[in-house]
């Protein structure tokens, strides 16, 4: 009888000593959870300024501004302009 | 002698003794009944008690969505910011610090001292909405009572080029106008909450459970082309500039699928930075402000006509002298010509031939037409304040008045309706449901007329741009394009001005196979010019012509250098 007490004590401490442990993975692995988490809400805040950056780089006004000014760009004649049909795409 | 017989003791009555164990029970008793009561029957206050020692519900904000283009260019985006803000009693600085903050927030050292020295308030904000980095520095800054909270802000990468369209948000990140308001459900999204527990650190160790989960506002993607409409911002400020005029609007709207491709007005503003607005900047003259369109409504009257069967495109129409008297009102014709056949009268702009062509029509059916059309009534996209214009009812038409309409006068119109009423032309008879967000592909309208009628119309339209027409400025090298000019005198103290005009040209293109409409309209132009031909049919064409390109549109007609008229040749437009 004291045998099976103790045996069966020492099964209780190991199952609350596993408790314990997976409690504290939980909580670690619910930590960096979080931190990835809120590093996802940096990195889409990031993305949204690079976004506004681009757009603010790409403004068709100041492509315009720069092709005809600095790099001497220019739209080709209409004449010199050859519109190629596209062969319909599987038909 | 034993202790029990020893005289000193006295013998006491046996019931305190077993009093005293009563008591002893009942004390007992009492304690396991509040025990009971606590952990068993009354269980959430202790509970409660508990949680809120490492509990916490923390507010999950939901980012609004983005506004794009239709090629998934930015044009409206949020992003986080910092507000700072003092307990103005908690806080000690000394000058040095205080200017060194106030040149961080970029606020007068005055001001912040005036701010921070009324003791009365516990809570004032010294500047909002500025950027993180510079929060950053504030915050290295240390000085106690000063506290920072982080907001969104909304940024608008296209400026004043689309301001109209897009709107912009308030302080609070809700729609004030245009799309930001008319979208502000979708776009703004549902803040949640969720339970946490949080260690002694402060850090987040568990979640208990979520509340309510935040939902981020959906992205919404316009039926808008950035680089159309910035083209036709920069042809229509040009023109507005040129002219001297107060304003001016132009609306592009795909044929087929009936989207708004662009959108314009001037003059505008930049939505990043609305210091000094006037209410002239902020409106949305095409989507609110209604006009009395002119010589742009006579294609309809002539579409009425040939609808009926009362005429041909060749039947003719007397209009001379060049004077047509009503009651006491006599309409006149800039050139007076003699006997016009319908397409001339488009071609020529006839005011007397358009009225002659109207009296001999049913009340009913002109107005029927107009009102199919969309006038009179809300083109119904869901922007905010979209007018409706003016459009009586049919039974309080006077001759006179009926007169007057088929040239478009008497009837006021917004300049999107106008556009609208147009693509009935370009889809063969079809009028396209207008649409601010972008679609999948061609729509289906509702049949207005018959396909032979849009055809009929669509050829004399394009009579009135060719040489010895009103509109050969509107051309478009290698396209064949159809359209239709309009010079009005502007109503003023309920009669018309005789200086001030309002100058439009409403077209499309290419007449073979119609992709694009187009409408222009000028507002008092005071440089000289004032006739449409001459004032809104070169943005017409300038827009049309890059408008088509980027679209791919392969040309309907050879390449030939267009001949602008010289001086006076051109065909005079009624007014």
């Amino acid at each position: 009888m004291a045998k099976l007490n103790l045996v069966l004590l020492a099964l209780l401490l190991a199952c609350a000593l596993g408790l314990i442990t997976s409690q504290h993975q939980a909580r670690k692995g619910f930590s960096e959870l979080e931190r990835e988490q809120a590093r996802s809400r940096e990195l889409d805040v990031e993305y949204g300024q690079l976004q506004l950056e681009a757009s603010t780089w790409g403004l068709h006004a100041r492509v315009e501004r720069i092709a005809s000014a600095s790099l001497g760009m220019r739209a080709p004649d209409p004449r010199r302009v050859r519109v190629v049909e596209l062969e319909a795409a599987g038909k | 002698m034993s202790f029990a017989s020893s005289p000193a003791i006295v013998r006491l009555p046996l019931w305190r003794s077993r009093f005293v164990l009563l008591v002893l029970l009942a004390a007992f008793a009492v304690l396991v009944g509040r025990s009971l009561y606590l952990q068993a029957v009354d269980t959430d206050f202790l509970q409660m008690k508990g949680e809120s020692r490492y509990s916490r519900v923390i507010e999950t904000p939901a980012t609004r969505g983005r506004i794009l283009d239709r090629n998934g260019e930015a044009l409206a985006i949020s992003t986080p910011v910092k507000s700072v803000w003092a307990i103005p009693e908690d806080v000690s600085a000394g000058p040095a610090q205080l200017a060194r903050l106030a040149k961080l927030l970029g606020v007068d050292a005055r001001e912040l001292q005036t701010k921070l020295a009324d003791a009365e308030r516990d809570f004032v904000y010294l500047k909002r909405q500025i950027p993180p980095e510079t929060a950053d520095q504030v915050a290295a800054l240390g000085i106690p009572g000063i506290y920072q909270n982080r907001e969104y802000r909304r940024y608008y990468p296209g400026g004043e080029v689309m301001t109209h369209v897009i709107g912009f948000t308030g302080v609070e990140d809700s729609g004030q106008e245009g799309i930001e308001l008319a979208y502000q459900k979708s776009l703004a999204g549902n803040a949640g909450s969720r339970r946490v527990i949080k260690d002694r650190l402060g850090r987040i160790v568990e979640d208990v459970g979520s509340v309510r989960s935040a939902q981020d506002g959906r992205d919404l993607i316009l039926a808008l082309d950035g680089k159309i409409q910035s083209l036709a911002y920069s042809a229509l400020k040009a023109a507005v500039e040129q002219h001297r005029a107060r304003a001016g609007a132009i609306v592009v709207l795909d044929a087929r699928s009936g989207e708004l491709l662009a959108l314009a007005n001037v003059p505008s503003y930049n939505p990043n930075n609305r210091g000094r607005l006037g209410g002239a900047q902020l409106r949305n003259r095409a989507m609110t402000d209604t006009f009395e369109p002119g010589s742009t409504l006579k294609p309809f009257t002539v579409a009425v006509a040939l609808e009926l069967g009362k005429v041909t495109p060749s039947s003719t129409v007397q209009t001379a002298p060049g004077r047509l008297t009503i009651a006491n009102y006599t309409i006149h014709d800039a050139h007076p010509a003699g006997a016009l056949t319908v397409a001339q009268i488009i071609q020529k702009s006839s005011n007397v031939g358009a009225a002659k062509l109207a009296l001999s029509l049913p009340r009913e059916e002109m107005w029927a037409l107009f009102h199919e059309v969309g006038f009179g009534a809300q083109p119904d996209i869901g922007f905010p304040g979209e007018a409706s214009g003016r459009l009586r009812e049919w039974k309080q038409w006077r001759p006179i008045e009926q007169a007057t309409m088929a040239y478009g006068h008497g009837i006021s119109v917004s300049l999107v309706q106008l556009a609208r009423a147009y693509s009935v032309f370009a889809r063969d008879g079809e009028l396209a449901p207008l649409s601010l967000v972008k679609l999948d592909g061609p729509v289906t309208g509702k049949r207005v007329i018959a396909p032979e009628t849009a055809h009929a119309v669509r050829e004399m339209l394009e009579l009135a741009v060719q040489p010895g027409g009103t509109g050969p400025r509107a051309r478009v090298m290698g396209y064949r394009v159809a359209g239709k000019t309009g010079t009005a005198h502007k109503q003023e103290n309920g009669g018309y001005s005789a200086h001030k005009y309002l100058s439009s040209f409403v077209g499309l293109a290419p007449a073979s196979d119609p992709r694009l409409v187009i409408a222009v309209m000028i507002d008092e132009p005071s440089a000289g010019q004032y006739y449409g031909g001459a004032v809104a049919a070169p943005v017409f064409s300038q827009v049309m012509q890059g408008a088509l390109r980027r679209l791919g549109v392969a040309p309907d007609a050879p390449m030939r250098p267009i001949e602008l008229p010289g001086e006076g040749e051109e065909a005079k437009e009624s007014t």
